[in-house]
């Protein structure tokens, strides 16, 4: 259960290789704009489709689709690996759960007994001669708390996991990027990729035949 | 349906027909994403809102600030102000209560259960749906928020640590409900923002001046579409779909509890949970219906929110309201079955007492105008929607005060009321709806209406398999 591609664009190499790529594709140090990565603008999901398939097959690691509203099977075709979220979701409920059983027991059940910024006890509530641990009366409280916990966890952890919030990144940077919202599909490399040169890559871009091919700085 | 005839021609704007062979379009009128994204967002970013939105927002700001000033009032001089007495110590604000929190239903339901159902007619409507859920909640809250009394103490609902050592009762239904509509609440609105996202970017992209781009911008969190995030994205919408779903059914069966549990004659039944589910969800789409109308008219969202979404939605208001009806009748059978006197006349007194009046205001709105729905042309008539779901409405207020109402007899002859309401409770009511469309005709103008995202991923261009056709075949699905 890896999260995603993030671990196979990892190669023991990749640093030293784009350094030197970069300084021979003329982004020397000292130069304000350093060079982030080409950019593909297609304007169907079919185009996209295509286009991240020969990317990935090309040995493309670091390298994305920025497209309108999730394209079915793009994913797959980029070579992302499931997500670990349901795991974590799953821990999420399970803390839930468990927060459950442990509040309602310790306030409505037991005479226990902690410090904390002022003195914490349980409180062991007698009412109608029902029983201190009364399981199915704690069951709404446990569900709900199970249901909370497992979505804020979905949320918070798909948000972590995609990096945002983040509100700057070189791709937003680029003025024709703003449709990638609207009604452009865009295929970025990113220069640190092992085998991004500015003038392979670009010609292999131009292979895909997309409607322009734009230079994104950092 | 073999008296079809296929292929017949079709008006363009006509997607209601029945007809196996061809699925018919959710989108009309567009086969790009561009104009999509322009005809959404015109809504946003109109230089000015119609003038019906400003006299709608007039009136409604004027409405919601009647009832903050009557909180006020009730927080000045005591829960007296209203007509709850004894033996109806629960009155309007608990009515209230459960209206608000039945119409909140609708928006989770759509956003949740039909899309596991992968009801993909639901991306026009689901936005605004959310929207009045969780406004709808908003105003529901307020309701036992403000009823406790002595409002400073309202504290003591949740499990604070505290210098008295004191802790909230866990058995309790009510207790219960704090738990349910507080996570309600949490879980909507986060569905919500999340499902808002992507458009939220849409809108920042688009943004015409600083103030907006840096709003925008702030709130899509430096969303950038990137298909690594939305693989994540979709996972967590699913995850919180089927974590939304189970939740809708329970909290309107946590609120009938607060009722059941008690011992109450017409209250203590077993039927109570999944009733008032189907009411919720019953009152919760009228009232969606009752919103979508104008809205699409107002803002030319008709090519989105299309008469088969409305056909769609009357469908589960005649089959939620035909569940209603049932009930009805089954909590009358039931109590002439159990033989219980007092549960006997608890029902005949409902039907036949002093307030029979709104017990048959609630069959005639609730069971009687529904049945009107069995006919397409009364389904996609727009006039006879609107009067239906108004009707609904007007019913499903009155199902919670004919059930809150059985405490005006209750087992001891010598304490029967009447029960009245007084000028406080009715504007308090009023007031409320004024609080719930404010903050609604604010989302319709500052917010994305309607799921950008989701409704360019239905459309048959979205299919990557098309080619790079712009699929006008009226549309077709994996």
């Amino acid at each position: 259960m890896e999260d995603t591609g993030t671990d196979a664009r990892k190669t023991p190499m990749s640093s030293t290789l784009t350094s030197t790529e970069l300084r021979t594709s003329g982004a020397t140090a000292g130069t304000p704009a350093a060079l982030w990565g080409l950019m593909a603008e297609f304007d169907s999901p079919a185009a996209i489709m295509e286009a991240a398939k020969q990317t990935h097959g090309d040995g493309y690691r670091w390298f994305d689709c920025h497209v309108p509203f999730p394209v079915h099977g793009l994913d797959r075709a980029m070579g992302i690996r499931p997500t670990i979220l349901p795991i974590l979701v799953f821990l999420g409920g399970l803390t839930g759960f468990g927060a459950g059983i442990v509040l309602q027991w310790f306030t409505n059940a037991s005479a226990f007994d902690f410090w904390a910024l002022v003195g914490v006890r349980g409180y062991p509530f007698l009412i109608s001669g029902k029983p201190a641990i009364s399981g199915p009366a704690w069951i709404p409280v446990i569900f709900e708390l199970t249901i909370l916990l497992s979505a804020l966890g979905a949320a918070g952890w798909m948000l972590l996991l995609n990096g945002l919030p983040r509100l700057y990144h070189p791709t937003l940077r680029h003025p024709k990027f703003a449709r990638a919202t609207d009604d452009r599909f865009f295929l970025v490399i990113e220069a640190r990729d092992p085998r991004f040169t500015r003038a392979k890559t670009e010609a292999f871009m131009r292979s895909l035949s997309p409607l322009s091919i734009e230079t994104l700085e950092d | 349906m073999t008296t079809l005839p296929m292929n017949r021609p079709l008006a363009p704007a006509d997607n209601t027909f029945e007809d196996p062979e061809r699925r018919a379009p959710l989108v009309l009128g567009h086969t790009t994403f561009g104009t999509v994204t322009k005809e959404i967002c015109q809504v946003n970013e109109a230089p000015r809102p119609p003038m019906a939105w400003w006299i709608a927002l007039g009136i409604s700001a004027a409405l919601a600030g009647v009832f903050t000033g009557l909180i006020g009032y009730l927080f000045a001089t005591g829960v007296g102000v209203w007509g709850n007495q004894n033996p109806v110590m629960w009155g309007f604000p608990i009515v209230n209560f459960v209206f608000w929190v039945g119409i909140g239903h609708a928006g989770t339901l759509i956003s949740a259960i039909l899309f596991l159902f992968r009801q993909k007619w639901r991306t026009a409507i689901n936005r605004f749906a959310e929207a009045m859920t969780i406004f709808a909640v908003i105003c529901a809250g307020t309701f036992p928020g403000i009823h406790v009394g002595r409002v400073w103490l309202a504290y003591w609902l949740f499990p604070i640590p505290n210098q008295m050592e004191m802790w909230p009762q866990f058995r309790s239904p009510l207790l219960w409900d704090v738990f349910a509509v507080g996570t309600y609440f949490t879980v909507s609105l986060v569905f919500w923002y999340i499902g808002m996202i992507p458009d939220l970017a849409t809108l920042r992209d688009r943004a015409g001046n600083r103030i907006k781009a840096i709003a925008y911008g702030f709130f899509s969190l430096g969303w950038r579409g990137s298909m690594r995030h939305w693989h994540r994205y979709e996972r967590a919408y699913l995850l919180l779909a089927a974590l939304a779903t189970p939740l809708v059914l329970s909290v309107h069966s946590v609120v009938s509890f607060d009722f059941a549990v008690s011992q109450l004659p017409g209250w203590h039944t077993t039927i109570f949970p999944p009733y008032f589910v189907a009411g919720a969800i019953f009152g919760g789409f009228a009232m969606v219906v009752t919103l979508a109308v104008p809205a699409r008219q107002l803002w030319g969202l008709k090519n989105f929110i299309t008469m088969r979404h409305l056909e769609n939605m009357n469908k589960i208001i005649l089959l939620t309201g035909s569940m209603v009806g049932y009930a009805y009748a089954m909590e009358f059978f039931i109590a002439w079955y159990s033989g219980a006197m007092y549960e006997q006349f608890a029902f005949i007194n409902r039907a036949f007492g002093q307030h029979a009046w709104a017990y048959w205001i609630m069959i005639g709105c609730n069971v009687a105008a529904p049945q009107l729905f069995w006919f397409k042309r009364f389904r996609t008539s727009i006039p006879v929607m609107f009067f239906v779901v108004n009707c609904v409405n007007v019913g499903m207020w009155f199902e919670r005060f004919v059930i809150v109402l059985s405490l005006e007899m209750d087992f001891l002859p010598s304490s029967w009321a009447y029960f009245s309401p007084t000028w406080v409770d009715i504007w308090m009511l009023i007031g409320s709806f004024g609080l719930f469309m404010t903050l609604f005709l604010l989302f319709i103008r500052f917010l994305p209406v309607i799921a950008i995202a989701e409704v360019k991923a239905v459309m048959p261009a979205a299919d990557p398999h098309a080619g790079h056709g712009h699929g006008a075949d009226g549309g077709h699905g994996h």
